[in-house]
């Protein structure tokens, strides 16, 4: 169990303790990625739905490896071609799922605290696999995930993240995770891209992303959109590409031995020059492998297993709990 | 002669003439026939006369709602006006203006005449239509302005929707001014608003929700005042959420330039933090706005910049709102939580009086209509309210008499309880177990 929690939904609602319990069973589970046979028996017999009403390609197969790599049942359900393009509501939707006897529910929605609105109404755990612009819990997880197994520590690293903060829940989940663990982050964005008091989340904002980057341990690059909606925000891709795109000169100024990240998609030769995408000093790959055991420590931490003993790298251990096996509920609580 | 009524015992409220004592009040045949020793002797003397001893409890002018959404024609699932006008009885009101933005809009005569028609036939209130700006409240085209006054509209409005064309307001403005009505304008820069749904803000930025800045509205507030100010028109800014708004309206009314305002229940005693939760009934549009801005709204209440106090009563099913929080729609009900959340707000920790309180739920958005009534005078029709101020009663959205349920004060306690409610002299509302003598 996180605490006591049924759902993961943001990193604003966890503890330091949380965190750090969740990153360490996900330390187990990178290691069983490694195995010949790298999958576990920890969630036979549970059915884990993903929820995706917004377009996803590398969240939704990460979770989908991760539920398959701790043996659940997994049902996918995308709203191209679902009856939520015929109008009915998400409430509905979810008591449909829940009707059909699902345990863990993994939901992508555009409009924020969505996956709170299914929590409060499922007696399923829920897990938020991003949110509109509000949280994206297991990415902030996974970043920080990577950012202790490249630094060995997260408390006292100066850590930059560039970028649309505003639109980013990405950049919210970094930042309450990271300012939890002790992290020192900074951020640095056009300022449309920077929203009302964000000096509030516990952050420097710099004038200038060279500043931001200036002597940093980390990098985090957020992915730039200027689709229609936005496109009052900023004049062009290029325009920003040659002021915040980040660039192997431009990261001379961080540690020698900075570490680079992106949540990926990237925009190439926008937001991240090739060289540093592809660069000694990049981690995007790593993220998206560690991203496989964050998200199956918080599946298996929410099925109701306690963390598993640090030193028990061999098997997690199988837990059968009520909640697991019991009668799975019609009746949605409110 | 009908049998008269006595309310007698109470504390009679009646601020248009500065009259605030315990005194009986005399009704007869629908009429008020007076109040104390001013009520004619054949009726004081009458010994078929009934007594409603209501000791301790203020006896006012029924209240007036300058804002409400009544949903009929085309929303009745939402609201009709039968259970808008029961559920206004029930909060005190005995007289409301509503909203064009039914479907379709009240944009003709027929529209304003169907309205006025089923709430003679329903109606447990007054009923005033407001007609549209724009034909369709597209934004686009006037309506036919004068027949629709003529039809018996109070106002224009496309609420629900700003006027967004400074060039259209202008002429509403300069088409209404003869006609001594106001153009109510939903405050709202569309650009600006965007796709925002809550205020814009620390909590919004924290919760990642699309933000509606405070200039939104304050820009067309601003630029309405000019245009007033260009044609000597009527502006009424209606349900103003943002400090900066106030500020605005309070020059403008210094320079003397016609324009009124009113604000909503919600914003004087929630701020944005209230959306902390994404529980739809915490979105409503303008968004509830910081502690700053509901400080300013409520010195802009007690200085009198801001003239009513309505309560943008805006009905949905709960099927609307149980949702998540983009897909609800915006507003909540107000009718009958109205009086209870203006006497905590403002008469509870002194910041108002009783009298100036009544007289912002009366007199005052009657008067921005230009319509008569509002006091409790010899020979105007009866429409009383009776409360108690210091009685306090549960929010239970659950046994409103409106349809909708979407509000945000679920099991508050309220101070003022409503006792009776009277049109014309006919009881509309009664609450049963404190009144039982009442017929």
């Amino acid at each position: 169990m996180i605490g006591a929690r049924k759902d993961l939904l943001g990193l604003e609602d966890l503890s330091a303790e949380e965190i750090v319990s969740i990153l360490d069973t996900a330390r187990t589970f990178r290691e069983v990625l490694d195995r010949p046979i790298p999958k576990v028996p920890s969630l036979r017999g549970l059915t884990a739905a993903n929820l995706f009403f917004e377009a996803s390609t590398r969240t939704r197969l990460s979770f989908e490896l991760a539920e398959k790599r701790l043996s659940a049942d997994t049902v996918n359900f995308q709203t191209s071609g679902s009856s939520v393009s015929k109008g009915e509501s998400l409430k509905d939707t979810a008591r449909n799922i829940e009707a059909m006897g699902i345990h863990l529910v993994v939901i992508r929605h555009q409009s924020s605290g969505a996956p709170h609105y299914l929590a409060g109404n499922l007696d399923a755990g829920v897990i938020n696999a991003g949110d509109g612009t509000h949280e994206h819990p297991t990415q902030g997880l996974l970043d920080i995930f990577t950012i202790r197994e490249r630094r060995g520590k997260v408390a006292g690293l100066r850590v930059a993240i560039i970028g649309d903060i505003a639109h980013s829940r990405v950049a919210r989940s970094n930042i309450w995770g990271l300012t939890k663990l002790g992290a020192s982050v900074t951020i640095a964005g056009p300022a449309t891209m920077m929203p009302m008091e964000v000096e509030r989340f516990g952050v420097k904002v710099a004038r200038s992303v060279d500043e931001a980057i200036e002597g940093a341990d980390v990098v985090n690059i957020l992915r730039i959109q200027l689709e229609r909606q936005r496109s009052t925000l900023y004049s062009s891709l290029r325009e920003y590409a040659r002021v915040y795109g980040i660039t192997s000169t431009r990261l001379k100024r961080a540690k020698p031995d900075v570490t680079v990240m992106h949540p990926g998609p990237m925009n190439r030769g926008v937001e991240i020059a090739q060289d540093v995408a592809d660069g000694e000093h990049s981690v995007i790959l790593q993220q998206v492998t560690n991203g496989v055991a964050v998200r199956m420590a918080v599946l298996y931490l929410l099925a109701g297993h306690k963390a598993p003993d640090e030193s028990a790298t061999e098997h997690p251990p199988v837990k059968e709990t009520k909640k697991a096996h019991g009668e799975p509920s019609l009746h949605p609580r409110r | 002669m009908a049998s008269p009524l006595c309310i007698r015992g109470g504390r009679v409220l009646d601020p248009a003439r500065g009259i605030d004592r315990v005194q009986d009040l005399w009704i007869v045949d629908g009429k008020i026939a007076g109040l104390g020793e001013d009520a004619p002797a054949d009726v004081r003397s009458d010994r078929a006369a009934e007594v409603l001893s209501v000791k301790g409890a203020v006896i006012c002018p029924g209240l007036v709602d300058i804002h409400v959404h009544l949903r009929e024609p085309g929303q009745e699932e939402k609201e009709t006006i039968e259970s808008g006008t029961l559920a206004a009885a029930r909060g005190g009101f005995t007289t409301v203006a509503c909203m064009p933005n039914t479907t379709p809009p009240l944009d003709d005569r027929p529209r304003i005449e169907y309205v006025i028609r089923r709430a003679r036939e329903s109606g447990h209130a007054r009923v005033h239509p407001i007609a549209a700006v724009t034909r369709g409240q597209m934004g686009e085209s006037l309506t036919e302005i004068e027949e629709l006054v003529e039809a018996g509209a109070v106002a224009i409005s496309d609420d629900g929707k700003p006027v967004r064309n400074a060039e259209i307001m202008r002429r509403a403005l300069e088409l209404t001014r003869p006609l001594g009505i106001p153009v109510i304008q939903h405050a709202e820069d569309p650009d600006l608003k965007g796709d925002g749904v809550m205020h814009e803000g620390w909590t919004s930025t924290r919760l990642g929700m699309k933000g509606i800045p405070d200039a939104a509205e304050s820009v067309i507030v601003a630029r309405d005042a000019l245009l007033a100010e260009l044609t000597g028109g009527h502006v009424h800014v209606a349900h103003v959420s943002a400090g900066r708004s106030t500020e605005i309206i309070r020059r403008a009314k210094a320079r003397g330039i016609r324009m009124t305002a009113e604000t909503a229940p919600h914003y004087l005693l929630l701020t944005d933090e209230a959306v902390e939760g994404f529980d739809p009934r915490t979105k409503m549009n303008p968004p509830l706005r910081s502690a700053r801005d509901r400080e300013a709204l409520i010195e802009a209440v007690v200085d009198g910049t801001l003239d009513c106090l309505a309560t943008d009563h805006a009905p949905h099913t709960d099927f609307e709102k149980d949702s998540d929080f983009d897909s609800a729609p915006f507003g909540i009900v107000g009718l009958e939580t109205a009086l209870g959340i203006y006497l905590k707000a403002l008469v509870e920790p002194k910041l108002l009086s009783l009298p100036e309180l009544i007289l912002r739920m009366t007199v005052n958005p009657l008067r921005v209509l230009g319509l008569p009534g509002g006091t409790l005078e010899a020979g105007v029709p009866a429409d009383v309210t009776v409360f108690d101020p210091s009685r306090r009663w549960t929010v239970r959205a659950e046994e409103f008499a409106s349809k909708g349920r979407n509000t945000p004060f679920q099991g508050w306690e309220l101070p003022g309880q409503v006792l009776m409610t009277m049109l014309g002299g006919r009881v509309t509302y009664r609450a049963e177990t404190l009144l039982a003598g009442a017929r």
